[in-house]
């Protein structure tokens, strides 16, 4: 009887709160088939979407309407519902999805497909594909120009920056970086392209005008041996000052000044830091922790990880609302 | 250095959607013997394209970047029989205007091609042998080794049976040369992570008729006695290179003890089993062109081919000396689904790469071990360091 009535409490409660006032985080966890969704005022897991198989990229849509996530061994990016929460339908991906990025009309999925050295593009509205774009091997990161106007994708083991003209969907430079190339980022205002190099320990500034890397980041840390740091997700402040860097199994996100490129500190998270995603107001990044199975939360402005919550199975992706 | 190549590499992109006539050709050799391998579990039969058709898959993840930078490469194959003079065939291979060559050849063979090989300035990759003297006493300036050493293996093993605290080895040897090569590199490591072989036997090989119901009878009765005299042991290691009895040991020794070595936990540089670090794609990429799972040899045949698409791409395009020149350099990292990058020990050209240990159906676990340090690089816990090699690269022939 108590069971019961604090049982059904509970889910009212949620009921009322959830879909109203708070920012939802999601985080894919690859291994346990779900994504887990999370309150951002109160830091609680509320709910636990099962998903299909090996659920990895995942990204709010630009109107904040649906959350899509890349299931690479169904072959498909299915469409969360951002109210209702659960799988509403599914896009045509294209074989084995890994990571994919919006134009910034949110009209146009490009979706990066592992297996297949391609980009496919999809119209999100008519769920249908335009097209594909040839790339090199295993291409992972993917990111389009804040102005709209060129697609990047990084490819694993061909270890470039490949440019794709979106006018012409043609390649138009490759730029080689270090080994295992997993994620790229634009500073807001264009001026810098920013791509981590898993195997390789670093990131590489890439200067978008020219196709040139201007700098190359290396990063060290005190009693860690060099091969453990491998730079994945990157996220980059709207005013372009901070950008976090999630470094793998050195189980550290490090913060560089966005301008100085310098590295200002380290932070310590989980283990086997991969994904991040800021909250609207930028007060907080959250961090996937694949190997730990949580996720951990950095406060921006004091530079100190506050909390950690324990999510799914191999937690690798995370997205948040805009709004 | 890293801007004017990037510069030039998207000159080379935009050029390149034009058909090009001036595309790179990369011719690379891959010189293997037939060879009748025989093994006590039909799985472990090697398919017809072992090792070759990991060269292969390489050559087309070589293609895929090489369409951005105008090169194209290919896989120029010869089989030795066993009478052929592998220095006859690098004639001819180097006559097809090809300088870069992996070998999947026995030590003796390697050794003689690779010193043909010499004057032409072709470098060579040991793609199969593991021998440790071609990485010491008899290494040569132009053979690369991707394939790992004997003493690679044997320590990536210890340290996880050290680790488990499995110090108290039963070591049982098997009579072919191979196995007795193994056998002291097991000794070697035993010393050297603080294992203790309680006691050191020899299986003789006396010939058997494995595939009849009475051979199966004989071996169920035979390892029970063979093992009931040791002394108590954590752990029985067999060196059985020649797979004459190892695949016989589990379930059947007097105690009832795990197996390693040779059979049981085995220590190898890939295993169709392997899927961290993002191995999965590496692997459906295999399976999906050959229909069969990659082994060891395929790997090590891969990251030769991958290896020097790397140089290529950086601008060293299948020429010698600037190739081995890259991959001394710092320059020089390879991806190969280990969870770190592999470099190359520059005082006897053997690539750096962890060892997984693998039971045939699931890896186990991942060598260096964590806590097994190193002041450069933990991978150098692994084989023959710099400090205690015989290898003289600059007074060695080749």
């Amino acid at each position: 009887m108590m069971w019961r009535g604090v049982f059904l409490g509970s889910v009212i409660a949620i009921g009322l709160v959830q879909p109203a006032a708070a920012v939802m985080a999601y985080v894919s966890n690859e291994k346990s088939n779900t994504v887990s969704v999370i309150d951002t005022d109160s830091w609680q897991v509320v709910k636990t979407i099962k998903v299909g198989q090996r659920p990895r990229g995942i990204a709010f849509t630009k109107d904040d309407k649906y959350v899509l996530v890349a299931v690479g061994d169904d072959d498909t990016i299915q469409m969360i519902d951002a109210k209702s929460q659960e799988v509403v339908g599914e896009l045509p991906s294209g074989p084995d999805p890994e990571l994919f990025t919006e134009d910034p009309d949110g009209k146009l999925l490009y979706v990066a497909n592992e297996n297949d050295n391609t980009v496919t593009i999809i119209d999100i509205d008519k769920r249908t594909q335009l097209g594909a774009v040839q790339v090199g091997v295993e291409p992972e990161g993917m990111v389009v120009s804040p102005d709209g106007k060129i697609l990047v994708n990084t490819s694993e083991t061909t270890n470039m920056a490949h440019f794709i003209d979106l006018a012409s969907r043609k390649i138009v430079a490759n730029v080689l970086v270090d080994s295992r190339p997993r994620f790229g980022a634009f500073k807001p205002d264009g001026s810098e392209l920013w791509v981590s190099s898993e195997i390789g320990g670093t990131v590489s500034v890439i200067d978008p005008a020219k196709h040139v890397v201007k700098q190359k980041i290396a990063f060290a840390i005190p009693g860690l041996r060099a091969e453990a740091i491998q730079p994945v997700g990157i996220n980059i402040s709207s005013d372009g000052k901070k950008v976090f860097v999630a470094l793998g199994p050195a189980n550290r996100v490090a913060v560089v000044d966005g301008v100085t490129h310098d590295v200002i500190k380290y932070l310590l998270v989980g283990q086997r830091v991969w994904h991040m995603a800021f909250t609207p107001d930028e007060k907080y990044l959250v961090t996937t922790n694949g190997v730990s199975n949580d996720v951990s939360i950095i406060d921006v402005a004091s530079l100190k990880v506050v909390k950690s919550l324990q999510v799914g199975e191999l937690p690798w992706g995370v997205t948040i609302a805009r709004h | 250095m890293i801007r004017t190549l990037c510069v030039a590499a998207a000159l080379c992109v935009l050029t390149s959607q034009v058909p090009a006539a001036d595309t790179t050709e990369i011719k690379i050799g891959y010189l293997r013997q037939a060879e009748a391998r025989t093994a006590i579990s039909l799985l472990d039969i090697p398919a017809a394209d072992d090792g070759v058709a990991g060269a292969k898959l390489a050559i087309d993840d070589n293609n895929t970047t090489g369409k951005f930078l105008n090169q194209h490469f290919t896989l120029d194959e010869t089989t030795l029989k066993d009478e052929d003079d592998p220095a006859a065939a690098i004639e001819k291979i180097a006559g097809r205007g090809i300088s870069l060559i992996l070998a999947d050849l026995p030590a003796d063979a390697l050794l003689k091609a690779a010193d043909a090989g010499r004057a032409r300035g072709l470098l060579f990759f040991n793609v199969g042998a593991i021998d440790d003297r071609l990485r010491e006493a008899d290494c040569r300036a132009n053979v690369v080794h991707t394939a790992p050493s004997r003493s690679m293996l044997a320590d990536g093993l210890a340290q996880y049976l050290v680790w488990k605290q499995w110090r108290k080895w039963l070591l049982v040897v098997g009579s072919h040369d191979a196995d007795k090569l193994y056998a002291e590199a097991l000794r070697r490591a035993a010393k050297r992570f603080g294992a203790t072989i309680v006691q050191d036997k020899v299986f003789a090989d006396a010939g058997g008729a494995r595939r009849t119901d009475s051979g199966l009878a004989q071996i169920q009765s035979q390892i029970p006695l063979f093992t009931q005299s040791a002394p108590d042991y954590d752990v029985l290691v067999a060196a059985d290179e020649s797979q004459v009895f190892a695949a016989y040991l589990p379930y059947r020794t007097w105690l009832p003890r795990p197996v390693a070595g040779s059979a049981g936990l085995v220590p190898t540089s890939w295993d169709g089993a392997h899927d961290q670090w993002g191995a999965v794609q590496l692997q459906n990429r295999f399976v999906q062109l050959f229909s069969r799972r990659m082994t060891a040899r395929d790997m090590q045949a891969w990251m030769a081919v991958r290896m020097i698409g790397e140089a290529a791409t950086h601008g060293h395009a299948a020429d010698p000396k600037a190739t081995l020149d890259f991959f001394k350099s710092p320059d020089f990292a390879l991806a190969a689904f280990k969870g770190q990058k592999l470099t190359l020990r520059d005082w006897n050209l053997q690539v750096r790469q962890p060892i997984l240990l693998g039971d045939g159906r699931a890896i186990i676990s991942v060598s260096p071990q964590p806590g097994f340090l190193h002041q450069f690089s933990e991978l150098d816990t692994l084989g023959v360091d710099r400090p205690e090699t015989k290898c003289r690269l600059d007074a060695s022939k080749g």
